[in-house]
């Protein structure tokens, strides 16, 4: 592990610029703090859908798990008085992944637009659920009372901008780490060859289970980090199928190329989206999705590919 | 190994919706034997080969492996018990170079998937991978992404990431098929010596004749579901019943008259 860690030089980078956003961020504005609590937030969901996609699936539902764990802060609030940012993210991870295990039986038996719709089906019975049950919230959710960290609550949302930040960090660190791994490696392989890999020895269903329950506690994980800096959940901003959107659109857009660029995606399809609503707050879409189709056309393999490019050009040129 | 044959096939019988792909199909092969199975498309080869390897599950019949029973297990646990393929279309890693196909093939099979928690490039790994490049000569594409590769290097690549495993048993689907004439004998070459060198009984699906006489024990002559003939190759390839139904009277190697009017011939293993 020491060995993966020490020679990894997207670890160390993924370290270094984490650690520079968080020194920036305590001299930006407060809207701009909060545009990358939120981007960098969802960007945990968005490095599972990034680990799915590499595998060759990809999930319409994960606002499912980005539901539970933010539902899961609301309800540890509120009955238990759960405030600190460790138990919170432990219960919202627990509980995302736990349903991801269960869901994984199923869903690991299917593939393409059939393992996407059914996560779908699986996430809009959660909404459905959200809705119509009063101790749940019902359509107005809950509110969620400031977090505490070992007991003491910060006055500043930056101490919260800081945890989000660790949290993101050692979610790409880890994931980082898993990708080198043998099971990692199997990420592609499943992609190219499910017979071979079958025939190498290995369950496909396995692997995949262990993929999808990875993902759903990164989105459990996301969604209460989500919980924390927003301060509210409610069914349409945490479960419908429009977060599911976003959450695939920022996958699209940020590219499977490197486990810094879901947050990268996030990030900017924060600000893509504040400019587009302030620009044209009746077609704010249009231009998110005019966007997403250059992108499409223009970088298939997202954001991502773009500094990819602009580093190879800048490494050949010195 | 115990002393049982390293592949006992009693039989064997296969149906798809009333079409009878394998119809009592008995075939016994020791340790160390190179067997070539051969007949016309659709005689029920790969059918028999699906079978063995877990892909296809058999309607009745047993298979059994060091006479350990193996009717009907997954894929994966054939390979487990030392029961390996390779494929008729090369299955490999296309997006992935050889030496990764390779690794990911390593970490797999070692210690029954522990070494799947670490890294796969680790130096005893990494060596282990050269070695086997080398054993198939295909250590010049060693960085080359699969999806670049020519058949035959692709081949190659597939059988030595069924070998990988160490399997007892190997069975081969038509591996010289879409390869040109000039790399066909080296791809044999190189795969029977190495097959050989670790004792693998061998079983392959062929349909070039020469190749058959050149590397095998045993033929086992497969037509419409049954195996007509269980020989050596010089018996088998001279057999009337084998060249009536499965090479065909212009490349028999001496032309004999049809028999049996055309009609379905008795089996072997009747």
């Amino acid at each position: 592990m020491l060995q993966i860690l020490r020679s990894d030089k997207t670890i160390r980078w993924t370290l270094v610029g984490f650690f520079v956003l968080a020194i920036a961020g305590n001299f930006m504005p407060a809207w701009v703090q909060n545009n990358l609590m939120f981007g960098l937030a969802r960007g945990l969901a968005v490095l599972g859908l990034m680990v799915l996609w590499r595998t060759g699936l990809i999930s319409f539902g994960h606002a499912l798990y980005f539901g539970i764990g933010a539902y899961a802060v609301a309800l540890v609030d509120k009955h238990l008085g759960v405030s600190d940012i460790f138990l919170r993210l432990a219960f919202a991870m627990g509980a995302a992944a736990m349903v991801g295990f269960a869901l994984g039986f199923i869903l690991r038996k299917y593939r393409s637009i059939f393992f996407a719709m059914l996560s779908l089906a699986f996430s809009m019975v959660l909404y459905g659920i959200l809705v119509k049950v009063e101790a749940l919230g019902s359509t107005d959710g809950f509110s969620v009372s400031a977090t505490s960290i070992l007991g003491w609550t910060p006055e500043s949302k930056y101490t919260l901008f800081c945890a989000i930040i660790v949290a993101c960090a050692a979610a790409a660190c880890m994931v980082q780490y898993y990708l080198k791994t043998g099971l990692g490696a199997l990420t592609t392989a499943i992609r190219d060859n499910e017979l071979r890999v079958e025939y190498l020895g290995y369950s496909v269903s396995k692997a995949i289970h262990f993929k999808y329950i990875i993902s759903a506690g990164l989105a459990g994980a996301s969604g209460a980090m989500m919980a924390m800096a927003l301060g509210q959940v409610d069914p349409d901003s945490m479960v419908n199928w429009t977060v599911s959107g976003e959450l695939v659109f920022i996958t699209v857009m940020a590219g499977p190329g490197s486990v810094i660029a879901p947050f990268i995606g996030g990030v900017v399809f924060e600000f893509l989206r504040t400019y587009a609503f302030e620009l044209a707050p009746h077609a704010w879409q249009l231009i998110v999705g005019g966007t997403l189709l250059a992108i499409i056309f223009f970088l298939p393999m997202g954001l991502w590919s773009l500094l990819e490019r602009i580093w190879v050009r800048k490494g050949s040129s010195s | 190994m115990n002393g049982a044959p390293a592949l006992k096939v009693t039989d064997l019988c296969k149906s798809f919706s009333g079409i009878t792909a394998a119809n009592n199909i008995n075939v016994e092969a020791t340790d160390g034997d190179i067997i070539g199975i051969i007949g016309a498309n659709g005689a029920g080869k790969t059918v028999f080969v699906n079978m063995i390897t877990g892909y296809l599950k058999p309607t009745s019949g047993k298979i059994e492996h060091h006479g350990k029973d193996i009717t009907g297990i997954e894929p994966r646990d054939a390979t487990h018990v030392g029961v390996c393929r390779s494929f008729q279309v090369s299955q490999v890693f296309m997006t992935m170079t050889v030496r990764e196909n390779l690794l990911i093939a390593l970490a797999i099979a070692k210690d029954e998937g522990k070494a799947m928690l670490s890294s796969p490039r680790s130096p005893d790994l990494l060596a282990e991978a050269d070695r086997m490049m080398a054993a198939y000569k295909i250590e010049d594409h060693a960085d080359a992404v699969a999806s670049t590769l020519s058949q035959g290097v692709r081949k190659l690549l597939d059988i030595a990431m069924a070998v990988v495993a160490n399997p007892k048993v190997l069975l081969l689907d038509e591996p010289t098929s879409g390869v040109s004439v000039e790399e066909k004998f080296a791809i044999m070459d190189i795969v029977i010596a190495a097959l050989k060198e670790k004792g693998v009984t061998v079983l392959f699906v062929e349909h070039d004749m020469e190749i058959v006489e050149r590397y095998v024990d045993r033929v086992l002559a497969f037509y419409q579901g049954e195996v007509i003939c269980d020989a050596p190759p010089a018996e088998a390839l001279v057999d009337p019943k084998v060249i009536e139904y499965v090479i065909g009277h212009d490349h028999a190697p001496n032309p004999t008259p049809a028999v049996n009017g055309g009609e379905k011939p008795e089996t072997a293993n009747a």
